[in-house]
């Protein structure tokens, strides 16, 4: 399971930039499925035939990242973000553009540093010239953080955690979930982070009758943190509301209910900020019953996200769980 | 000329009646069908039975403005703004208001019955009104009504070197093209649609997609052009005069990689003057029409203009041309080529 989340952090696909992601998950998950596509958007859709009604699991594959503007003459890029990158995250970070080019991110002489934004800081890629940085990235190439997975033990670091961790929950869950009661579709969605963007259109072309989005969420067990009652290694969060959605409260019994019957350890969510993919799938055609299974994580959108496994495998089993159960009194 | 006579008329968003109705009489000479649909989005199909994808191409017909809020005893009009404008823009400039237009001036209090600290801040939409030169409240009330909207009184014209000014350029600009494109045939069935409320969130072309169903959308605007006094170089987004101005992400967007790319081909290969809309900032109907359905690949090419969203703006008329050139071409390249693909 570790080395399934080094895998998938170790690849730079921002929002809109999703091939490389999307072919490497497109390999984990071949065997495990009866039917796999790929939507208009990009959405890779992996389809467990049943016979019961549809399931929609959305797991992001997107991560936030940089998009060049601008190359000066002396080679330096200038960047905008792709969703919520802070600027006083990105000061001196190391970058990787999706073509492998790497480069570091410097910032002009500031008074003082409340002054800083993204128009103060730019990206040098080791380039003397526009054209000898041209040869190496065009304007509208994307970047993102270059940071590498570490494996603190019980937990572990690495960039993109948001939301590699949800889209290794839910490859996980297809290999171990032997037999499905619904049709069960597995959809790695993209442009998550600029709105919830592939959820809205794998939903309309999936037309499910439950949806389910495996993100990352808050915590509030940091020193000096936002008050948040969800602590990392106390177990999967079952997501009560957020910014998006609220989800359905049967939608949220079924997930209490297999998680108490089954041992899995749990912990209510309530994110004050933030959504999620089941924000756009709820609201698709008539309205989907939706409900969020999240994994607790530290210093999201940070080069450094952290996980506890014990959260990691409590949230495998949910989802595995969902999946092969009748889920007929969620949907009454 | 189109773009002329487009940009003298009125059309702030949800009132689009007049640029609509232009529109229609020019589209339904050259169109094999025409529809309006309930947010009042004119679509013009041509080429329906032949083969191929079907292409939209999208530009609104909706300008910025203003509304009038509520009309007081001295007959002035308290208004507030339609659409993202710079409310420093406003004061002393002239209107039209409502369906008659019966002209208008932007006023304010004078400068010597401001606070101090109110002459160093700039005026806001509600401090200021529309005088339409009533007696009182009454006798303004027998020619406007709260709710109506005042356009800009601009005229537009050729000046300068080969250049345009006028108002709404954001986005008749792209209304003309698209009405030139109506000129020409295709080897595959185009949907012109010309959107409403763009201005106010992209309104008009989410429900114009979702009755077109098309395999690809190309949204033709207006867009900011930074080249401007002391503004750095990083920042101008686009130029007056390098040509039409090819999106890879904006706020409603980001562009199918592959769409992206051809977009670059053909203006390469044509031989089209053309440059990269080098800022991620603001939304256009890419947003919505992109997200309609289970997703349409979709483009953005802009001419680009100074001073959009105010009473007046600047385009070069070469980069105009060269926008409907690319435009063509892009259609051309579909037609023979195919669709991007992933």
């Amino acid at each position: 399971m570790k080395d399934l989340v080094k895998r998938l952090t170790s690849i730079s696909s921002p929002s809109g930039f999703e091939d490389e992601i999307r072919e490497a998950i497109k390999s984990e998950v071949k065997d495990y499925c009866d039917e796999i596509r790929v939507d208009a958007l990009g959405n890779l859709i992996a389809v467990r035939r049943g016979t019961g009604p549809k399931i929609q699991f959305a797991a992001h594959m997107d991560e936030i990242g940089m998009i060049a503007t601008d190359i000066d003459e002396k080679g330096f890029v200038r960047f905008s973000n792709v969703g919520g990158v802070s600027p006083h995250r990105l000061f001196g970070q190391r970058v990787r553009f999706t073509n492998g080019v790497v480069g570091t991110i410097g910032m002009e002489k500031l008074d003082d540093i409340k002054e800083l934004n993204l128009d103060k800081l730019f990206i040098d890629i080791g380039a003397t010239s526009r054209e000898s940085a041209q040869e190496l990235i065009s304007i509208g190439d994307c970047a993102t953080y270059l940071h590498g997975f570490d494996d603190l033990g019980q937990r572990i670091v690495a960039k993109a955690m948001d939301d590699r961790i949800g889209c290794a929950v839910l490859i996980e869950a297809m290999r171990r979930t032997e037999q499905c009661q619904s049709e069960v579709y597995c959809t790695f969605t993209v442009q998550e982070e600029v709105g919830l963007r592939g959820a809205a259109t794998s939903a309309f072309g999936i037309d499910p009758d439950l949806g389910i989005a495996i993100d990352v969420t808050g915590t509030g067990d940091t020193p000096e943190s936002r008050r948040m009652a969800v602590s990392l290694g106390k177990g999967t969060a079952i997501k009560v509301k957020d910014q998006s959605v609220i989800a359905h409260p049967k939608v949220k019994q079924l997930l209490v209910d297999l998680a108490e019957r089954n041992g899995v350890p749990y912990q209510l969510e309530v994110l004050t900020a933030g959504g999620t993919d089941s924000g756009a799938i709820h609201l698709t055609r008539d309205g989907v019953r939706s409900g969020v299974i999240s994994i607790p994580s530290r210093y999201i959108h940070c080069p450094s996200e952290m996980v506890d496994m014990i959260d990691v495998e409590a949230s495998v089993k949910l989802v595995s769980l969902v999946m092969s159960a009748d889920i007929s009194e969620a949907l009454q | 000329m189109l773009l002329q006579e487009l940009s003298n008329l009125d059309g702030v968003s949800g009132r689009e009646d007049e640029v609509r109705s232009y529109i229609y009489r020019k589209a339904s000479a050259l169109a094999d069908d025409v529809y309006f649909d309930a947010m009042g989005s004119l679509i013009a199909v041509k080429g329906r039975d032949k083969r191929g994808p079907a292409v939209m191409m999208a530009a609104h017909m909706d300008e910025v403005g203003l509304m009038v809020t509520s009309i007081d005893k001295s007959g002035l009009l308290k208004i507030d703004t339609i659409g993202s404008i710079d409310h420093r823009v406003l004061v002393s400039k002239t209107v039209r208001v409502g369906k008659d237009k019966v002209p208008g001036v932007i006023g304010a209090k004078p400068i010597h019955l401001q606070e101090p600290d109110e002459q160093k801040k700039p005026l806001k939409a509600k401090s200021l009104y529309v005088d339409i030169g009533a007696k009182d409240k009454d006798d303004a009330e027998k020619v406007v009504s709260r709710g109506d909207v005042a356009a800009f009184d601009t005229k537009a014209g050729v000046f300068g070197q080969g250049c345009f000014k006028g108002k709404a350029l954001d986005d008749r600009a792209g209304c003309s093209v698209l009405l030139r494109l109506l000129e020409m045939d295709f080897d595959l069935p185009v949907y012109f649609a010309f959107t409403t409320q763009e201005e106010i969130g992209a309104r008009g072309a989410r429900t114009a997609a979702y009755s077109i169903k098309p395999s690809l959308a190309l949204v033709f605007e207006g867009t900011s052009a930074g080249d401007v006094a002391d503004a750095k170089e990083h920042k101008q987004s686009t130029k007056l005069g390098k040509g039409p101005a090819i999106t890879f992400m904006d706020r409603s967007v980001v562009v199918n990689r592959p769409l992206f790319t051809r977009l670059i081909e053909v203006a390469e290969s044509e031989g089209i003057p053309h440059q990269l809309r080098q800022m991620t900032t603001g939304g256009t109907d890419a947003g919505p029409i992109s997200l309609s359905r289970t997703g349409v690949p979709a483009g953005v090419i802009s001419v680009p203009c100074r001073y959009i969203h105010s009473p007046v703006s600047v385009l070069n008329l070469t980069d105009f041309e060269n926008t409907v050139k690319l435009a063509s071409a892009v259609l051309r390249s579909i037609a023979t080529r195919g669709l991007p693909s992933q």
